[in-house]
């Protein structure tokens, strides 16, 4: 892809030397493959504690009544389990860890734009993480599902306030690093590559990161104004002040339904970059997949309303919202179009990233027809806060993000580390990882038909069976998570040497570096003159 | 990768600029003395998006920047107003 490589020797960025030593090196640098590094390591800190939080409310959901726990600790467990998942993990996901470790390195650039305001996005990660967690040393933790719902947020007695704020800190970290990356992007390309040569990935970057600049202080303001209710009883939300609570539902719709975007955009940037090197062909529709993420970015505004149409909003903005969630659909399509047409006739080459590339496609096209059931009115009403939801919300955060994330983890860890995992542990964790994933989520889209509703510690017998197999699942599924995460962990100080800088054989600009990278990424800017995934 | 040349708004500029949003200012406290029922607002709207864009055009110097500014600015104005519009659209039909 470009005329300039490095060969000689240099020193690692994992092993450089910098003013600090130690932990200090790590936490004070403003490298940004550091940073992506620091985002890793605690999101596998926090995604461990939401996934046991998870596990144990379906282990209290495997017999009806009360199994390990009661109702308000159940309603304390999917609140904190929802607000970590989605503020601390799902949110920053792969722009926080990928996009910064890979973004500079992918358009030729030696760093982000801003590498101090870098290094300060994690740092109020890290005091936004603080603040939600303190809840639980003062007054308990919150009751209100991760959504904060008006009026119960401002009326219930637990301790709502600091997962309010530490939200609306960590947004203000998640506004940082989009305004990075957009300058990053827009400054720091190397010569000769024009937009249009840039590949999928930051171009994922670049959409995500408007959404997180304009739709981010909308959640922001909300979560201040449910805390100057709850404080100042100000009566905006408040229906016994005057206020409306079905507002309090609009502004943190109009945040949270792009946010969806916000975690599922870079993943499909990363899924585009791992299946042309898998199937060692040409991406087919580049520009397709660039305008559709476009595409998504800017229509994922406009949807917002299909989470309230149970909420008591007037009949015509029913149908407009409804109208624009089958618009959206279409992009997500064409990406799925265009990702199995790279594959047609492909050299695959069966490895653990093409297999979780491959599975992320499969779950996401479930969760997302099952989500048109959801964006049409007749259907919506009757599985409306069913467990039908959970299933498609999961299928479509877990199964989306969350498996692009396990397949780009898998595709950059030898670059990332300068060692390979073990192959036949990581495709073992992947087959259990998927089966438990299908057992766990699946009977849940049976159990919301039926009408078993979602947040709930107990259910009527006849929604025992499906349970059963759901939390058996869950059990399943975390087993396959753990020899993935022992054997990553493991493998990132023992595993085998990668010396090669192109394991895979990719066509992008990261794969010209060092393995591990350098400092700087490169000695020279390299000079951009073909397309991304020009395989002859 | 672009370079834009720096741009020195004069003195009189700024005056004039100036005396706009005191005007405006002053402007936004009369029509609170009008009564026209739910157009109060949209007219306090209309003069408070005059003030930032005169803000934006001369003292942020998007007039003089490159226009990419311009169009990623009138581009984020209109998915602000579109979204105020769908919002509003469900209170205008309850």
């Amino acid at each position: 892809m470009s005329e300039t490589t490095t060969s000689t020797k240099h020193v690692s960025f994992l092993e450089y030397q910098g003013k600090y030593k130690g932990i200090l090196g790590w936490i004070l640098s403003t490298d940004h493959k550091r940073v992506g590094l620091l985002y890793l390591y605690t999101m596998l800190v926090f995604f461990s504690l939401a996934a046991i939080l998870g596990l144990l409310m379906k282990l209290q959901l495997i017999a009806p009544g009360y199994t390990i726990m009661g109702p308000q600790t159940y309603n304390a467990m999917f609140t904190v389990h929802g607000i970590i998942m989605i503020f601390i993990i799902v949110v920053p996901g792969l722009p926080a860890v990928f996009g910064n470790f890979f973004l500079p390195i992918m358009i030729g650039a030696k760093d982000v734009a801003f590498p101090k305001l870098n290094l300060a996005s994690w740092w109020i990660y890290i005091i936004g993480i603080l603040v939600v967690l303190s809840s639980q040393f003062i007054g308990g933790w919150p009751d209100t599902g991760w959504t904060f719902y008006a009026p119960y947020s401002f009326r219930t007695p637990a301790n709502v306030l600091p997962a309010l704020f530490g939200a609306f800190i960590l947004g203000f970290s998640s506004i940082l690093t989009g305004i990075n990356f957009v300058v990053t992007i827009h400054r720091m390309r190397a010569p000769g590559m024009t937009w249009f040569k840039m590949p999928l990935f930051p171009w994922t970057l670049y959409a995500t990161a408007w959404i997180q600049i304009l739709a981010t202080p909308v959640i922001g303001i909300t979560l201040l104004l449910t805390v100057m209710e709850r404080v100042l009883g100000v009566g905006i939300f408040d229906p016994a002040l005057g206020g409306d609570p079905i507002l309090y539902q609009h502004l943190f719709w109009i945040y949270s339904h792009p946010a969806v975007y916000i975690m599922i955009l870079p993943g499909m940037g990363a899924i585009s970059e791992i299946l042309p090197v898998f199937s060692r062909k040409r991406i087919y529709g580049y520009k397709a997949i660039v305008l559709s993420s476009l595409a998504i970015a800017f229509v994922g505004y406009f949807v917002w309303g299909h989470h309230m149409f149970t909420s008591g909003m007037s009949g015509r903005a029913l149908y407009a919202f409804s109208f624009l969630t089958f618009i959206v659909a279409i992009p997500s399509a064409i990406k799925v179009f265009n990702w199995v047409s790279t594959m047609y006739k492909g050299s695959l080459n069966l490895q653990t990233p093409f297999y979780w590339a491959t599975s992320f496609i499969f779950v996401f096209m479930i969760g997302g027809l099952t989500g048109l059931v959801l964006g049409s009115l007749a259907t919506n009403v009757h599985v409306h806060d069913t467990h039908f939801v959970v299933a498609h919300f999961h299928f479509i955060v877990f199964g989306g993000t969350g498996y692009a994330f396990m397949a780009a983890l898998h595709y950059w860890f030898p670059k990332m580390f300068g060692r390979m995992y073990d192959a036949t542990w990581a495709n073992t964790g992947w087959v259990v990882f998927f089966a438990g994933f299908l057992t766990l989520y699946l009977p849940m889209f049976a159990l919301g038909l039926q009408g078993m509703p979602r947040r709930y510690y107990d259910y009527l017998p006849e929604f025992h069976g499906g349970n059963i197999i759901s939390s058996l699942g869950a059990i399943l599924m975390i087993a396959g998570a753990l020899i993935i995460i022992v054997n990553l962990v493991r493998s990132s100080r023992h595993g085998v040497k990668v010396s090669d800088k192109n394991p895979w054989g990719g066509k992008t600009l990261e794969w010209e570096t060092d393995t591990p990278p350098t400092l700087e990424n490169w000695d020279e800017i390299p000079t951009v003159s073909e397309s991304p995934y020009e395989y002859k | 990768m672009s370079q834009e040349k720096h741009h020195i708004v004069s003195y009189t500029t700024h005056g004039i600029v100036l005396a706009v949003l005191l005007l405006l200012t002053a402007a936004s406290v009369a029509v609170t003395r009008l009564e026209m029922g739910p157009l109060n607002t949209l007219v306090a709207m209309l003069i408070a998006g005059a003030k930032a864009a005169v803000v934006l055009i001369w003292f942020m110097h998007l007039k003089f920047d490159n226009k990419l500014y311009t169009i990623f600015t009138v581009l984020v104005l209109v998915i602000f107003l579109l979204v105020m519009y769908v919002t509003f659209f469900d209170y205008s039909y309850r």
